[in-house]
């Protein structure tokens, strides 16, 4: 059986049919589909473990919270933290940036301070600083990108100055698919004495992370996109961070002694934990990071019982898939193609495009009745979309498991849908 | 500006046969991008603020008129399927009595299978459109 077959039939969703015809499902960067594994182990605690976690003394409450934080170990492991206290879990990356833009702004900005985001955010890491800013009289300036969609790196250092105190830049933009050089950005940054935040929310999906040889400060993703179920999220930090930042949340298990005189906190990584945690979902991030790891054509030792002969195979599969989709894209004439790389290995499969005269959702109101589910709009990033001029744009976003005949009948529907619109 | 010469509850019927011909997706499409390419053209100047309806994706801008006792309107999009639709609208509400409207269910547009299907996400400004219909209508009734 080819890689890619082997893996797909661990996706139960990725056999069904819409409208007849059958589903070719480009939307994984808004998000992944899920495999039977991460649905089994959801369900094996929901039925048998279901227990509120770090609390009882009971059996149920031992599995439950042994299964929340051994997937701690797992992301750690995963992103090769220093420790596992520097592992917070949260309900998502927009949570997680939530928090860091709260706490260290709580802890480290003041009046006059400066917050540098990059142009090519997604509106979860510019809006949680612009509250900041607004909140403790900060101001937020901008990292541009030029018209391929590569951060204008040329002007950071500029940017910097003696009051910025953090700069938060996505490790994959949503939207342009260009790995940005992150690891170059941290040590420009930290040559400053500024912190950096990335947002890992595609990085996590298509990248090896390792947080340590980053150096950053801050590395945020959510579960949903990279194989976990919803409401899921990780919030990296630094422990000397962590520590001097205050509680975002209170309440729960996140506190030391209480009284109506004062409270004192847990330490790491509870206190960042406030409440009954989704702990049936966090602990499907284990489940989740072995997934992860064969689709990046890792994972040895993982016990997955399927597709150890095939790894190559499937990062094979995934740039020839991208090779020919950038290939199409940027021959054809009609279309519009954002973030385009210096080499294809600089792009992960993701194609954000505009078709001349064409409205984005015409396009994917007929693709989608072709079976092709795929993004339209802005994606979340109205900044972006009005730095090149569009109201929207689609999106066309894959991971290992999509094939190249899905690729190609993408490429002619679309062939097929534009004809009719125009 | 054509005068109404069924009533309403008759347009409406007209367009659900119309639609039941289409057996497949594509085929409704088609027909839908015909529609909305031949839609009477609407004034630039009257694309503001205060008439369009937002939605995420397409834009649809509306604008009506009273005449005669019965409500004119007029509408564009810059997406050509919600183009179509609205000019399905305009077929049947546009030229009618406030009251002929609001008696109305505007359950049309959900039996030729558009409304679930055509706006899946809260992106599509049709059910928004819709409510602005019946609004305008609401606000120029006599009762």
């Amino acid at each position: 059986m080819a890689a890619t077959d082997e893996i797909r039939s661990l996706f139960p969703a990725l056999s069904r049919k819409v409208y007849g015809k059958n589903l070719v499902y480009f939307d994984n960067a808004a998000t992944v589909q899920r495999p039977q594994s991460v649905i089994d182990c959801w369900n094996r605690i929901t039925r048998d473990s279901n227990a509120n976690i770090h609390r009882a003394v009971h059996l149920l409450a031992e599995e439950a919270t042994d299964a929340y934080e051994s997937a701690r170990d797992a992301v750690r492991n995963f992103i090769n933290a220093s420790s596992r206290e520097e592992v917070i879990f949260t309900s998502g990356a927009t949570a997680s940036i939530n928090l860091v833009a709260f706490s260290f702004g709580e802890a480290f900005v003041g009046e006059g301070d400066e917050v540098i985001v990059s142009e090519a955010e997604h509106h979860s890491d510019i809006v949680p600083w612009q509250m900041m800013c607004r909140r403790r009289g900060a101001a937020l300036k901008v990292l541009p990108v030029d018209d391929t969609g590569h951060l204008r790196l040329d002007l950071l250092d500029s940017l910097i100055t003696s009051r910025t105190r953090i700069v938060a830049v996505t490790h994959i933009s949503n939207v342009l698919g260009l790995i940005n050089p992150v690891k170059d950005i941290v040590a420009r940054c930290h040559s400053e004495g500024v912190p950096v935040l990335i947002d890992g929310a595609q990085g996590i999906v298509h990248r090896n992370v390792d947080v340590q040889d980053l150096d950053c400060d801050f590395y945020v993703f959510s579960g949903h996109k990279m194989y976990a179920v919803p409401g899921t999220g990780v919030l990296y930090g630094k422990m000397k961070w962590l520590e001097r930042m205050p509680p975002f949340m209170t309440g729960g298990e996140m506190v030391g002694t209480v009284s109506f005189s004062g409270t004192t906190f847990a330490p790491l990584p509870m206190k960042f934990e406030a409440g009954t945690q989704n702990f049936s979902g966090a602990a499907t991030l284990k489940t989740a990071v072995d997934m992860a790891l064969i689709m990046r054509g890792e994972g040895v030792g993982v016990n997955d019982g399927c597709c150890v002969s095939h790894r190559k195979e499937l990062l094979e599969n995934e740039a020839a898939v991208r090779d020919y989709l950038l290939d199409k894209l940027l021959s054809d004439n009609r279309i519009h193609l954002y973030g385009i790389p210096s080499a294809a290995e600089e792009k992960i499969p993701l194609f954000s495009f505009t078709v001349e005269g064409v409205h984005h959702e015409d396009l994917a109101l007929i693709l989608d009745k072709m079976g092709i589910a795929l993004r339209s709009g802005q994606m979340c990033a109205e900044p972006l979309m009005d730095r090149f001029g569009v109201t929207g744009m689609l999106r066309a976003s894959l991971v290992a498991y999509n094939t190249m005949e899905e690729a190609e009948y993408f490429i002619s529907s679309l062939d097929k849908a534009i004809k009719m619109l125009v | 500006m054509e005068e109404q010469t069924k009533t309403l509850q008759e347009t409406e019927s007209e367009v659900e046969d119309e639609f039941s011909m289409f057996d497949e997706w594509l085929d409704k499409y088609e027909y839908l991008i015909e529609l909305g390419k031949s839609l009477s053209s609407y004034p630039e100047e009257k694309k503001t603020d205060d008439r369009l309806i937002k939605g995420c994706q397409s834009r649809v801008w509306l604008d009506y008129k009273v005449e005669g006792g019965r409500i004119w309107f007029n509408a564009d999009s810059d997406a050509i399927i919600t183009k179509g639709i609205i000019s399905l609208l305009i077929k049947i509400y546009s030229g009618r009595r406030p009251e002929e409207i609001l008696s109305s269910d505007f359950s049309v547009i959900e039996k030729i299978g558009l409304k679930e299907n055509l706006s899946p996400t809260r992106a599509n400004g049709l059910v928004s459109m819709i409510a602005r219909i019946r609004e305008i209508a609401a606000e120029n009734s006599q009762s």
